[in-house]
């Protein structure tokens, strides 16, 4: 689920911070930097592991901070491909199944990935599973708050950063709607036994 | 900012943990930790923590890892699914064979058996759900006797 990613960055320490210890100035840094954000095609940034180098650092003609290039390690969430987590689930909608853990909230688990049959109660606005055995049909209902485990087959990047400055035409026309795509999205699966509601799969 | 390797390792929830809640004693003392800046990292280790906590990771230690990588070392399993036993700690044969890829060829039912065995040894579980496991084996058979008379 999480991962250890190499990177390096040049930081910026105020004069005011010039007291501190330089390693923890500059833990806090990136800590401020990237905690709890997506890098593109990395994923989403939780914490500092170390810093495993510090080069010089300069000041540099009219701002009086230093500037120092840093080696460090990041603790990063990206589940792998074919991995197996278990969330909650967050909301049901047409798209298909929200689940969430916690700290990462973008995934959905598409229609057809769902244990076959299913259809969609508009009435509850949830899932239903019919699971047909000897004995009969069994609904077996997909309800919010319940743990869910499924299978990890896509993850989707998408670079939101800000674009230049569109024409007056096209501005005007989307002032409402504000574009709000995650960074980070994950495509689930539950179509396997042992997928699924937790409760589903427990011996009784 | 440059990205030298995004894979350099990968991590068990166990580490992840370890580190946050290090992380989290540290910064009790320091003053300024709820600043504006500081706001998202504390977010995100809140978060963690609170997922982390409801997994078996909660209840490893740096010694139940090495066990359990010495034990899992005659199964022949990648990488990743040790990471994902140690994880998740399956207890049914349908949870191994969703972990271990093409399971039906490489493991035999005893082998998944030993499987289950080992990590049951190795790993501590919810000592919750254990007693209640254990009771519900218990009243099963308690209930076989009564049948049998």
């Amino acid at each position: 689920m999480f991962v250890l990613v190499e990177m390096t960055d040049t930081v910026r320490i105020p004069p005011w911070q010039f007291e501190r210890k330089l390693n923890d100035a500059i833990a806090e840094e990136l800590n401020k930097k990237l905690a709890n954000k997506v890098v593109y095609s990395v994923g989403l940034c939780i914490c500092l592991y170390d810093i495993t180098k510090l080069e010089d650092s300069y000041i540099f003609p009219g701002d009086g901070a230093s500037h120092t290039k840093v080696h460090f390690r990041y603790v990063v969430f990206h589940p792998f491909l074919d991995e197996i987590l278990v969330g909650k689930i967050k909301a049901c909608s047409q798209e298909g199944v929200h689940v969430s853990l916690g700290f990462f909230d973008d995934i959905v688990i598409p229609p057809e990935s769902l244990q076959q049959p299913t259809k969609f109660d508009e009435a509850e606005q949830v899932w239903v599973w019919e699971y047909e055995t000897d004995e009969g049909a069994h609904d077996l209902y997909m309800d919010i708050g319940e743990e869910i485990r499924f299978r990890i087959v896509d993850e989707t990047f998408v670079d939101t950063s800000p674009t230049g400055p569109s024409s007056a035409d096209a501005s005007t026309s989307t002032s409402e709607e504000v574009q709000k795509e995650s960074p980070y999205r994950l495509t689930g699966s539950i179509s396997e036994p042992g997928l699924g509601l937790l409760s589903w799969w427990t011996n009784s | 900012m440059e990205v030298t390797d995004a894979n350099a390792a990968m991590l068990s929830n166990f580490e992840v943990f370890q580190l946050l809640t290090d992380l989290k004693e540290q910064r009790k003392g320091t003053k300024n930790k709820n600043s504006t800046g500081q706001q998202n990292l504390n977010t995100i280790m809140y978060e963690t923590l609170k997922y982390l906590s409801k997994t078996p990771c909660k209840l490893q230690s740096p010694e139940i890892l090495r066990e359990f990588l010495t034990a899992m070392m005659d199964h022949k399993l990648t990488r990743a699914e040790k990471l994902q036993l140690l994880n998740h700690r399956p207890r049914t044969a349908v949870e191994i064979q969703l972990i271990v890829e093409e399971s039906e060829e490489r493991l035999t039912e005893q082998q998944i058996d030993e499987l289950i065995q080992t990590i049951t040894v190795c790993l501590p579980g919810d000592p919750e759900e254990e007693q209640a496991t254990e009771m519900q084996q218990e009243q099963a058979d308690v209930e076989a006797e009564d049948e049998e008379d």
